[in-house]
């Protein structure tokens, strides 16, 4: 069996180099700074997907020999270990799904088909993901419902009184990013759902940038529905996660049709699975699913609140270093309310450029839209470039980019 | 940073900075916009035709060096020259007249404003994207 738990978290302090000797990616000598699109992976992760391959590789849930067994039982274990982490009342609450995406699109294609129609009200914000606005568009045409998105202000935050406002409305349904993947804004997410609650709405939360960063306890938010991927918090592509509370998917319809999600099946009718099997059919990503398990175990040995401390320490240094760049424009809030996400332009730049440009010194960030068109409308603006922290980054590669900036500036000068 | 001085060359920066036939046309006969899907950069352009030969033509949009100075030299290119001929215009013309190495990722940007031409001006099936 390999180590799961993170050295850091015996030390006790928080040491990013003994983090980064976690990761065998930094040996590459890339300053890694695109975490916000996806993460790096710990050796622990990669081990424990390793170990699956070649010890007890096996279908889960059906066989009755022992290696398949074993798999089970690890699979079944990450269902524990998301159940602890998000603090979900019951692990028959944590649905195992690809990604985010397909997280929002079960909830829109079964809830959403079954509890939305003519004239119903959906609520959105102008900076969600591509994946928190799609989904409810087709559902909107469908059904003929509406659409209302809350706008933002000069600093990236949610325009509070126009969401309040539509509440007054009685949405059926209110779904916002926990942060923002463009912005790093952290939205007021409780208070969010609270109001959106008591209207009676039910609450989506889209937390692909959120529950890596700052953590979240579902029953204390409150919220109806909770989705996050695995490839961003450190775990493998291929897997995520659907919280939703167990009264609505009891309610549910299924997503997909197929094995593992029935009870039983005859020529004329199926009696489906329990909950959480019937939300999951067909053959999951076993070894996904299992490294997303050594992933929240490496993530809760450092620590949410160490990893945000330590966020906010390299965003505070990186607003102050890019701000000396002349022609620079950040965009978002401060750095208090913000997670380590910064998206800037640079006058007479295009992003692509500056991220070329910038990769020539070896540094990664993203650069277009970041998914998020309507934002970028919002802001007036083409395309964004992006720099993200997470857990393993350091001032050093701040200082890389800002290298690489400078070279941008210079070569366009 | 060899490399980077190699990849923005001084005539890729002069056409960005000072895009040829930027703006638009009065009456075009023709106009047509694209998008990379991307990054959302846009490259349009408008046409003036006379007895199968283009008259005129500028171009707007926004996007990176790559993109905009890829369609400042294809305006230069099409000027007076006959549709047939501008029909004729492949991807290897156009990434062998911005004479650099481009990486596939920034492949799309640099023949954004042949695929204005191709399905916009003339009408042409959409090509499919090959990289």
């Amino acid at each position: 069996m390999s180590t799961l738990k993170s050295e850091v978290a015996t030390s006790g302090r928080y040491d990013v180099g003994v983090i980064r000797a976690d990761f065998p990616f930094f040996d590459t000598g890339v300053a890694y700074l695109d975490s916000a699109n996806t993460s790096q992976r710990p050796r622990q992760v990669v081990e424990a997907m390793e170990e699956y391959f070649t010890q007890y590789n096996s279908n889960i849930h059906r066989a009755v020999y022992r290696t398949s067994m074993q798999a089970t039982e690890r699979y079944d274990a990450t269902r524990r270990k998301v159940r602890e982490f998000i603090n979900a009342r019951s692990v028959k609450e944590v649905i195992f799904t690809r990604n985010v995406t397909e997280s929002i699109n079960l909830v829109a294609y079964t809830w959403g088909r079954q509890n939305v129609g003519e004239g119903d009200l959906i609520v959105l914000t102008v900076m969600e993901h591509h994946s928190n606005i799609v989904p409810w568009q087709i559902l909107a045409q469908e059904k003929g419902a509406r659409l209302a998105y809350v706008d933002i202000d000069d600093q990236g935050e949610l325009r509070l009184d126009q969401f309040h406002d539509l509440l007054e409305q009685r949405p059926k349904l209110v779904a916002f990013a926990q942060v923002s993947n463009t912005l790093g804004t952290i939205t007021p997410y409780r208070e969010l759902t609270a109001a959106a609650r008591a209207a009676g709405a039910v609450v989506l939360i889209d937390g692909a940038q959120g529950v890596q960063h700052v953590g979240v306890d579902v029953q204390e938010v409150g919220c109806d529905f909770y989705g996050f991927t695995g490839h961003k918090i450190l775990g493998p592509t291929g897997v995520g996660v659907l919280y939703g509370r167990r009264e609505l998917l009891e309610a549910m319809p299924p997503f997909l049709g197929g094995g593992d999600m029935i009870k039983a099946v005859f020529l004329d009718h199926t009696d489906y699975a329990g909950l959480p099997e019937k939300f999951e059919a067909g053959t999951p990503a076993i070894a996904e699913v299992i490294g997303l398990g050594a992933a929240i175990d490496y993530l809760q040995g450092v620590g949410v609140d160490a990893i945000r401390a330590h966020e906010l320490d390299l965003t505070e240094y990186a607003v102050e270093a890019l701000s000396e760049i002349d022609g620079l424009r950040m965009f978002g809030p401060p750095a208090l309310r913000r997670a380590g996400v910064l998206s800037f332009d640079i006058e007479g730049i295009h992003p692509h450029d500056i991220a070329t440009i910038v990769d020539r010194h070896n540094v990664c960030i993203r650069a277009g839209h970041n998914c998020a068109m309507p934002l970028m409308h919002r802001l007036d603006v083409a395309a964004t470039a992006r720099a993200s922290f997470f857990l393993y980054n350091t001032k050093e590669e701040i200082d890389r980019l800002l290298v690489g900036l400078h070279d941008a500036k210079r070569i366009f000068s | 940073m060899a490399l980077d001085d190699q990849f923005y060359r001084e005539y890729i920066l002069d056409h960005y900075k000072n895009p040829r036939n930027f703006g638009r046309l009065e009456a075009a006969d023709i106009s047509h916009e694209e998008y990379n899907p991307l990054c959302g950069d846009m490259v349009g352009m408008d046409f003036r035709m006379l007895d199968g030969v283009i008259q005129d033509v500028r171009f707007h949009g926004r996007g990176c060096a790559i993109s905009q100075a890829s369609a400042s030299l294809m305006t230069e290119r099409l000027k007076g020259m006959r549709v047939e001929d501008a029909r004729k215009i492949s991807k290897e013309d156009v990434l062998g007249e911005l004479g650099i190495e481009i990486s596939p990722a920034r492949l799309k940007c640099a023949l954004l404003s042949l695929k204005v031409l191709k399905v916009g001006a003339y009408g042409l099936a959409h090509e499919e994207d090959e990289d």
